[in-house]
Parts: C-alpha cells; structure tokens; sequence
C-alpha cells in the first residue's frame, strides 16, 4: 500500500495510539500450519472489566488478527465502538459479500484465518454466497455477524433472521453467543476450529445486548471442543501398503488436491514425485502446488484439463490421492472413471474417502504428514530394490502431451483472443504474482494458460464457482500481501456483480490489478449454448461490447480507479506494461476480446472422460496398443 | 433398503438435534424414529435415531455425523446384541360390553392400564417395535381413539457401554 489516503492514514494515526498497547505478535511461520492447534500463543492477559463488545475486539487482538472486513449496522454496532481504537484495522466494504470474499482472498493468500463482520439480517444474509463458497473449498474463515437483542430473538424484529440456522449446511460450525462472558471463548474455539484439521467457515453470531453486557475479559480462555479431534497423523501400516502399492504400480499418476496445499506440503509433495518419477496432476484448487513448468506436470485433469492429465487417469493402474475429493468435475462420470485403477486415497476429512470413488487404500491425514511418511515408506521400498521403471508408461503420456498440448485457434474474425491475453499477462507478470479468478471462461483460461510455478498464487472460487469472487478476494489477497502484485483476471459477467469493492480499494489504498476479458457475454454459459443448445443464445449478451454498458473505463475512473482499455493484439503488452507501471492506485483494464472463443479441452458434463473433446468435433487419438 | 439403530452420543447444548436432523433430510432420508435424552452424565445427551437407508448412503451420513463439532460418538446398534424398545400410550374405546375382551388383551401383553373413563381405557405399553404392533393390532377392532409413541431407545447388551470417551469425563 504506497499511497496514503485518508482511510490509511486515520487508521495509521489510530494503531499509533494504540501501540502502548501492542498487539500479539503473529508467528508468520506457524501461520500456514493448520495441522498444529490454534491454541493462541500470546501472553496471558490480566482480567478487565469491558463490554461483550470491547471483549470481542480484545479477542481479536489476542488471535493475532491484523484486518477484518465489514460494514456496520445496528446490531453489530456496538462492536464498531472499540474496533475504532483497536489495533486491528478495519477495512469497510460496499457489500457484505465483498467482505466474506476479501477475507477468503486473505486467508488464501497468507494462509492465516480471514474475518468478516456485517451486522444481523441482510448484512448477515449477505454473508451465505462467501461463506458457502468458503466452505466448499475449505477456507479457514471466522465471519462475526450481530444479531438482534436475545430478548428479541425469533419475534421478527427488525433485521432479524435465523443466521445460525440458515448457515448450519455450510459452516464448519457455528455459534449463537449467549453471554458476554463467553465470547473469549467462543471466538478463540471458531478460529481453531476454523484453521485445524480441515479448515472451513466458522460463524460467530452475538445479539446485540450481549454485546453491550458488562463483562471481564481474560485471556487465554480454555477450549472445550471434546467432540473435536482431526487426526492429523496417518496409519503406518496403511502408508506402508501405499509406498508397497507405489513401487509396483507401472502406470502411476499423483492426484493433487487443495490439502496439499492447505497443509503446506509442496516442499514434500515435489520430493515425493521425484523420489518416485511419478506424473503428477493438480486439480483446479491444487494450480501452484507442484510446478506446471516441471517435467513430471501433466497438468490439471477434469471437464477443462489437459489430455495427458485425463488420459494419465482414465489408464492408470495406481491413483495416489493426496488432499483431493474425486469431485465431479474431475472424475467425469464416475462409473467409467479410471476403471483400471486402485485408488490410495488420502484425505484429513474421513468422510472424503470413499465417499465418490471407493479406496483401495484410505489414509486419513495431514497431507503433510502423510506426504512425510510416504516419501519415508517408498525410501524403504527403494532401498530394498523394489521399484518400477516408468519408462513406457512415460512415453505415452509424452507422446500425448506433445500431440495434444494446450492451445488456442486465433479467432476468424480478428477479433482480439482472450486467450492470448491470458497467457501475456501471465507472461509479463511473472510467477511471483497471486492470480485471482472469477468463474467461467476466463477462469478455465487462467487456469490453462498462465503458468503456476509458486504455491498460494492462484486463488478462485472451485466448489461453489461463485461468479463476482475476483475483485473483492483480490482485495484480500492484496490486503495479506501487500508488497505482491495481485491480478484479478475477471468477466464481464463476474466484474459488475462485485466491481464496487473498487471503490474500497481505491479509497484504502489497496493497489489491485484487474483484468476483464470482456467479451460481451455470459461465456461459459454461452459456450454451452453453442454446443448444446443448438446456438439459441437465450439471456447470454450482456451489451458490454454492443452497447458498452457499462463502460469499463469509465466505471473504474468513476470508482476511484485507473482505466485502460485493449482492443487489440498489438496493444496488449504496452497496455499490461502500463498497468504494472502503477503502483498507486488499483487499475482496470477493459480487454475486449472476441465472443465466440471456447474452452478447449473440454469433457461435457455427465460423459465419462474418456470422451475428452481436444477441440470442437476433435477427440484425440488415444493408441490402445500401447496400453 | 434395511433399518439401521444409531446411537449418537452429542454434547447436550442447544441446537444439535437440529445439526442431527438435518444431515438426514437432506439427503431425503426419512428417519423412522427419534428419541433423544441425557445420559448418565447430564452435559451428555443421547439420540437414538432408526432410519431406513442403504448402507453406503448411511455410511456417509454417520461420517458426516461424526463430523459435526458437538457429537462426540456415534455406534450402530446390532439388533441380535441389543435391547431396544418403545413406549405407546393409545386411548381404546371400551365401554361396558367390550371393557373385559379389552383388558383381556391388556394382561396379554403385560400392559397397564393408566386411565380409565366411562366409554375409553388408556393403555400403556412398552416393547419392541413387532411387540406394540401386534397389540395395536389387537386392539384395532374395539376402535383406537387416539395414540402416541415414543421414539426407540436401545441399549446393547454386556457388560460394555458406550460413553463419551475420557475427553469428556474429564470435563
């Protein structure tokens, strides 16, 4: 954040008060080790006599947590009171929504819990799209919502609404507090609940009175979660049948998920491929755990992945699963998936395994306690001379990866390629950058074509595929990683459902960069128009192209940002290069690109992936003699 | 499909049955019954849940169950190694000329009778599930007025028991 603005430098000023009293030291190392308990690690603190609300925040502050998200409102605004002097920064949002994603952004990115706080009814309601999406892609979120006074509750009062209940299916868990006196708490067992064993969403609902009670805060308060116990380390005897499993398996393939890099297991994960010469394909959630430019990468496998990543499944004899969930986007239909293989399936969420793909082998686990043990079982093996030679399983894969690598038809009608545009930008950008996806096209293309070779730098909604996530889980992202360039590639489509956290980015002096692959359409939808919908393009046309509304460059000058606009091929480095050129304010570039690109690979839903489409009316030539 | 008994031993806190029940209906699984109550340590409560499901989707549930942060155990009940029964209250009308023949069946089943009017008797029953109806079935004829049943409670038999585990005693 190099420009000051009025917000930061209230907020400077603020912390700077505030600093007789400093805030615990957050271990930065520790923060991505969510196998470990979040007990807090901060000094003990002498009792104080506070308000439910003054405890809250002093909770916080005892978390270790440094910025929250939200926007005030009358039940929850008696917790805004002592937020005004607290160390931790406060950032306010345009929509409930952009908080719940910003913090998504910041958890992703950094690894530590992300917090969002709107008040009861709608700003709480607001709330269910982010934390939905938290929750089917297992982000460590702790959302604090206000809710109306107790002696109130279930009356219809004013901005009333049941959150806990409408919550119950998509939180990890969540709370109604009762009392002022267990806040400390409560808010000590959401965030360990929200970082440990899987990590999800956890809510946090305080009615208003309870936050106005006079209480005593004390701190570290003692966790009672004895339903609670993620097992973390897994069964020897079952990472020995793995390792035995792996040296004699002669068509392989590492199946990578998001655990791993939940579990801050790439460093072991990249030792165990080539300790074991196995391929490797990482999911949609997993782009960035293990290099794409390393040799053994195949790729990302499912409705958009690569051929050899579809095909390097659909044969093999040894699928090892490592924080992965056999999601129907990956597996295709699941009666004719990988129909060869056996399936070692590790997971810290028992109730992963097995519950789409029957394994052969379960581990329940830390990915990086089980990536540990593998690397030490398959030693063993190694040593004890058993081991395959991958060498003709290799050459196939090889074979395909060259016939059918990833790529793109420039389009016929010269209109600019969304394609080119994604692989530039990842090209001048660079791999130190976070990339932030909305959902669609442009997300399968930043997938696709921006190479991924860092971990925790590409963020996007997978589970849920929450349109509108780019701009605000950029925000959070660049929030948490402020001296890191942040990219938001986005729709036209996902950009105007949540482009007003712009507004607060510009104003907190968070210097975002935002790619829109503005092709005037609803494109995935659309896409799928053209291919099975006979090309009735029902509701698809946004008129951003047609009409330009709106104007892109416009709304971000509007917004406080910096617009720029791309129409063509010859424009797009200079127009990139101008963006990376401001450092002052958040940038939107307007890239108007062709509307009738499509996403290539592509298993159309409901078929098995052995019907993978390399191109529209071109399957590829799998030779099944080589087999 | 087959009936499964699900003992599940949850932290007694507001809210969880809620928790419970909704794992199952959405997944459009109907649960047959319902009991829940303490247990001999009273931050404890039990459900006891019988659903019929297959077993696989059943699975699923009872690890999703065991997922949730407030349940603390969760054990099938095998019907050969466990008692499990069901308390019926039913209001039958018998007036003078059919009271003996009702109370007749009462004996029969070693029920009681718990209230009596001048045209219905209450009769209370409890036993296993096959053993109320065939009373019901019984007592069809002199015309029900109206019943209740508790959910099935079950317990298994030995000398083992179920408890929450040492991370709760403790507590």
């Amino acid at each position: 954040m190099t420009r000051p603005t009025p917000e930061t430098l209230a907020h400077t000023a603020r912390r700077a008060r505030a600093a007789a009293e400093p805030a615990a030291d957050v271990d930065q190392a520790a923060a991505r080790t969510p196998a470990s308990p979040a007990t807090p690690a901060v000094r003990p603190t002498a009792p104080a006599q506070v308000s439910g609300a003054g405890s809250l925040v002093r909770s916080l502050e005892a978390l270790g947590v440094d910025v929250v998200f939200g926007i005030p409102g009358g039940a929850i605004l008696p917790a805004y009171d002592p937020l005004y002097d607290s160390s931790v920064r406060h950032i306010l949002v345009r929509h409930e929504q952009g908080a719940g994603h910003a913090a998504t952004g910041y958890a992703q990115a950094t690894g530590k819990v992300g917090v969002c706080i709107a008040t009861s009814g709608p700003g709480a309601t607001n709330l269910v799209t982010p934390i939905a999406d938290a929750y089917m892609d297992s982000v460590a979120m702790v959302a604090i919502t206000g809710q109306v006074a107790r002696a109130s509750i279930g009356t219809d009062a004013f901005q009333e609404a049941d959150i806990q209940g409408i919550t119950l299916p998509i939180t990890k868990h969540n709370f109604l507090v009762q009392t002022a006196e267990e806040i400390p708490q409560v808010l000590a067992e959401a965030f360990h609940l929200a970082s440990t064993g899987r990590p999800g969403p956890v809510l946090v609902d305080i009615p208003k009175d309870v936050l106005q009670a006079p209480t005593t805060f004390t701190w570290p308060p003692t966790l009672d979660l004895p339903g609670y116990r993620p097992t973390l380390h897994p069964h020897g005897k079952q990472i020995r049948e793995a390792a035995r499993l792996m040296a004699a398996a002669r068509r392989p393939v590492l199946y990578v998920g998001g655990g791993v890099l939940k579990a801050g297991a790439t460093d072991g994960l990249r030792r165990l491929a080539e300790l074991t010469g196995i391929p490797v394909v990482t999911t949609l959630m997993a782009l960035g755990a293990f290099p794409d430019s390393h040799q053994q990468h195949l790729g990302m496998p499912g409705m958009h992945g690569t051929v050899a990543a579809n095909y390097g499944l659909q044969k093999a004899d040894l699928i090892v699963a490592l924080g992965a969930r056999f999601d129907d986007r990956v597996t295709g239909k699941l009666d004719s998936f990988a129909p060869d293989a056996t399936v070692v399936h590790a997971d810290i969420d028992p109730a992963e395994i097995g519950k789409n793909r029957h394994a052969d082998v379960p581990i329940v686990g830390d990915a990086r306690h089980v990536i540990d043990e593998l690397i030490a079982a398959v030693t063993v093996e190694r040593s004890a001379g058993r081991g395959t030679d991958l060498g003709d399983w290799w050459t196939q894969l090889d074979d395909l990866r060259n016939r059918y690598p990833l790529g793109y038809e420039e389009p016929a009608d010269g209109t600019l390629s969304p394609q080119y545009v994604i692989k530039r930008l990842g090209e001048i950008v660079g791999s130190d950058a976070i990339f932030v996806a909305g959902v669609g096209q442009h997300q399968m293309w930043a997938s696709q074509f921006i190479s991924y070779e860092k971990p925790y730098t590409w963020l996007n909604s997978g589970g849920l595929g929450t349109m509108g996530y780019a701009v605000p889980a950029a925000m959070g992202a660049k929030v948490g990683k402020p001296d890191t360039v942040v990219w938001a590639v986005d729709g036209d489509g996902c950009f105007q459902m949540t482009n007003q956290e712009l507004a607060t980015c510009a104003l907190e002096g968070i210097p975002v960069k935002i790619a829109v692959i503005n092709n005037g359409n609803l494109g995935m939808v659309r896409q799928w128009q053209t291919l099975f919908y006979d090309e009735r393009y029902s509701n698809t046309e946004l008129g951003t192209h047609k009409h330009r509304i709106p104007d892109f460059v416009k709304l971000a000058e509007a917004l406080g940002c910096v617009g720029l606009r791309c129409e063509n091929a010859a424009d797009v480095d200079k127009t990139i290069a101008a963006a990376m050129e401001i450092n002052d304010a958040p940038v939107v570039i307007d890239f108007v690109v062709g509307k009738d690109a499509m996403v290539w690979p592509m298993v159309a839903a409901g078929t098995s992936n052995d019907e993978i489409m390399f191109a529209r009316g071109v399957r590829p030539v799998f030779d099944e003699d080589d087999i | 499909m087959t009936m499964h008994t699900l003992s599940v031993l949850v932290e007694n806190k507001p809210g969880v049955l809620a928790r419970v029940s909704g794992l199952f209906s959405r997944r459009g699984f109907n649960i047959d019954s319902l009991a829940v109550g303490e247990t001999e340590n009273p931050d404890v409560s039990r459900i006891t849940i019988v659903v019929n499901a297959e077993s696989s989707p059943l699975e699923q549930v009872t690890k999703q169950l065991n997922k949730l942060v407030n349940v603390l155990k969760i054990v099938e009940l095998d019907p050969q190694v466990s008692v499990a029964r069901e308390l019926l209250l039913v209001k039958v009308r018998a007036d003078r000329s059919a009271r003996t023949q009702v109370l007749e069946t009462v004996n029969l089943f070693r029920a009681r009778v718990v209230d009596v009017a001048p045209d219905t008797l209450t009769i209370e029953a409890t036993g296993t599930p096959d053993k109320l109806d065939a009373l019901l079935r019984d007592l069809e004829p002199f015309g029900i007025k109206e019943m209740v049943q508790s959910g099935l409670v079950a317990i298994g038999r030995g000398s083992r028991s179920i408890t929450a585990g040492p991370a709760l005693r403790a507590a």
